[in-house]
C-alpha cells in the first residue's frame, strides 16, 4: 500500500486506461522507501503546477507493475522508484531511483508540451 | 522571473526536517506568525526511515507516518509551510532578514532558523551519476533485492556501511566491502558480525576512482591507497554508505561554519549573527537523531521567540521616546 495523496494504480488495466485516456501522464513505480517518498512529494507538489500532466503512483511489488517493471525502457534498472513518463499512451522517458525537482521539472517540461490539442 | 514586494513573518524557518517542524509547531503555537521553507520534500531525513522504533511515547511508526503528523500539527496552530522550493538568495545581515526563492517570490523576518539538514555523501567519481539506479544505489532496503545472486561492492567503514553489507548478503552471493582506512569506525558489534559473515570480503586502505558499465554498472576502478595501484574490479553492484554532508552550501561566508560545513551555535541554538538561529543534523554535534533535532528545533524555538519578544519591547521603546 502506498501511502501517497497521489491516485493509485491497482492494474495494468488502469494503467493502459490512464494513458490512453491521457495525453501527457507520468507513473511513479515504487515503495515506501527512502528514495521513492520524496519523488512522490515532488509529484504531489507538481500537480497543481502541471494541470496538463496526470501523476499517478504504482506499487512496485504489486504483481500487476509488471507492465512498467517489464518495458524495455527500464532495462538496466536497478534501483526505485522506475517513474515512467507517457505521450499519447508510449513511454517517452524513464528514470531509475531518486530524482530532485529540477531533474523531474526539466523532464516534464521538454517532454509535455502545456499547450492543448485542437 | 516575478519580482514581488517581501512578504513579512516574524520568523521564517528553513528546512522542513523534524527540528524544522518542531520549531514551527512551538513558534505557531505562541503566536509567532511563521513560514516553513524547505527544499525536499517535507520531513528531511526522517522521512527516509522506514521504521523508528525509539522515539518516546510512540512504539514504532514510519518516518513519513511521523513526518506527515509534525507537519500536520504545525499547519494546525497556522505555520505556513512551503515546500520543493529553490532558495536563489539569502541575507541575514541586519535586523530584517530576507529570502528570495528562484521563482522572485521573498520573503522576510525578523528573526530565522536555519534546519537546512543534510544528506547522503556521494563518491562524486567518474560514472557516479550516470549508474546511480543502474547499479549504483544508497539504500539496501530499496535496492537489495535487485542483487539477487550478484557480486556487489559495499563502501564505507561505518556502522551504516557494515551493517548494511550484511543485510546485503541476503540477496547478494558475495559483498566486499571497500574501505579508505586500515580499520572501521563503526561499532565493535557490527564489525564483528560483518567478519563472520562467509559471504562478505574486505579491501581495506582502498577507495574507487571511477565505475564503468552502458546500460549497468560492469566494473569499477579500486585504488590502493598505500601502493597507488589502480586495479579493475569486475562487479554488478556498488552500495555507498560514506556518512552525510550539512546542507549548509548556501550558508558559506553568510555565517559561521566549522571545517566540516556545519554551523557553529551557542547552547541556546544562536548562531553568529543576530536573529539566526540554527537546529538539527545542520549544526556542529556528536549525536544525530529524530529526537536530537526535535530537542534542538524545541530551544531554537524558544530562544528565537525570546528574541522576538525583547525586539517588540525594544521597538516599543523606542516609539515611546
Amino acid at each position: 500500500m502506498l501511502y501517497t495523496n497521489l491516485k493509485h494504480l491497482e492494474s495494468a488495466a488502469e494503467l493502459n486506461k490512464a494513458i490512453s485516456e491521457n495525453e501527457n501522464v507520468m507513473v511513479i513505480c515504487g515503495r515506501m522507501g527512502p528514495m521513492c517518498i520524496p519523488v512522490y512529494g515532488i509529484a504531489e507538489e507538481l500537480e497543481e503546477e502541471y494541470k496538463h500532466v496526470k501523476f499517478f503512483d504504482m506499487e512496485f511489488d504489486n504483481p500487476e507493475s509488471h507492465i512498467i517493471r517489464s518495458l524495455p525502457e527500464v532495462r538496466g534498472f536497478m534501483g526505485i522508484p522506475f517513474t515512467i513518463y507517457y505521450r499519447d499512451g508510449k513511454v517517452v522517458k524513464a528514470t531509475s531511483s531518486i530524482q530532485n525537482r529540477d531533474q523531474i521539472t526539466s523532464i516534464l517540461n521538454k517532454e509535455f508540451s502545456a499547450t492543448v490539442k485542437a | 522571473m516575478i519580482m514581488s514586494e517581501a512578504i513579512h513573518y516574524d520568523a521564517i524557518i528553513l528546512g522542513g526536517g523534524p527540528a524544522g517542524l518542531t520549531a514551527g509547531i512551538y513558534l505557531s503555537r505562541a503566536k509567532v506568525k511563521t513560514l516553513i521553507l524547505n527544499e525536499g520534500t517535507i520531513g528531511g531525513q526522517m522521512v527516509l526511515t522506514h521504521e523508528i522504533a525509539n522515539y518516546p511515547g510512540v512504539e514504532s511508526i514510519s518516518g513519513f507516518q511521523l513526518s506527515n503528523i509534525m507537519k500536520k500539527q504545525a499547519k494546525s496552530f497556522g505555520c505556513d509551510i512551503k515546500a520543493n522550493i529553490s532558495v536563489s538568495d539569502l541575507d541575514l545581515s541586519g535586523p530584517n532578514k530576507k529570502v528570495t526563492l528562484s521563482d522572485g517570490t521573498s520573503y522576510s523576518s525578523d528573526a530565522i532558523i536555519l534546519t537546512p539538514g543534510g544528506r547522503s555523501r556521494t563518491l562524486g567519481v567518474t560514472g557516479e551519476d550516470m549508474l546511480k539506479g543502474r547499479g549504483i544505489s544508497y539504500c539496501a532496503t530499496c535496492d537489495g533485492d535487485f542483487f539477487t545472486g550478484k557480486e556487489i561492492i559495499a563502501v564505507g567503514g561505518g556502522n551504516s556501511a557494515l551493517e548494511e553489507a550484511v543485510s546485503l548478503t541476503k540477496y547478494a552471493s558475495r559483498v566486499t566491502i571497500v574501505h579508505q582506512f586500515d580499520h572501521f569506525q563503526a561499532f565493535e558489534h557490527a564489525i564483528g558480525e560483518a567478519a563472520n559473515n562467509p559471504k562478505i570480503d574486505f579491501m581495506m586502505e582502498s577507495a574507487i576512482t571511477a565505475f564503468y558499465g552502458n546500460e549497468s554498472l560492469e566494473s569499477v576502478d579500486i585504488k590502493n591507497l598505500k601502493t597507488g595501484v589502480i586495479t579493475n574490479f569486475k562487479t554488478d553492484g556498488a552500495f555507498i554508505f560514506i556518512g552525510y554532508v550539512p546542507n549548509t552550501e548556501f550558508l558559506k561566508e553568510k555565517i559561521d561554519l566549522n571545517k566540516w560545513g556545519e554551523i557553529i551555535v551557542s547552547s541556546d541554538m544562536s548562531a553568529s549573527i543576530e536573529g539566526v538561529y540554527a537546529a538539527g543534523d545542520s549544526i556542529a554535534k556528536r549525536y544525530r537523531q529524530v529526537t536530537t533535532a526535535v530537542s534542538d528545533g524545541t530551544i531554537a524555538a524558544l530562544a528565537a521567540s525570546t528574541y522576538l519578544n525583547e525586539l517588540k519591547v525594544k521597538q516599543k521603546q523606542l516609539i515611546t521616546v
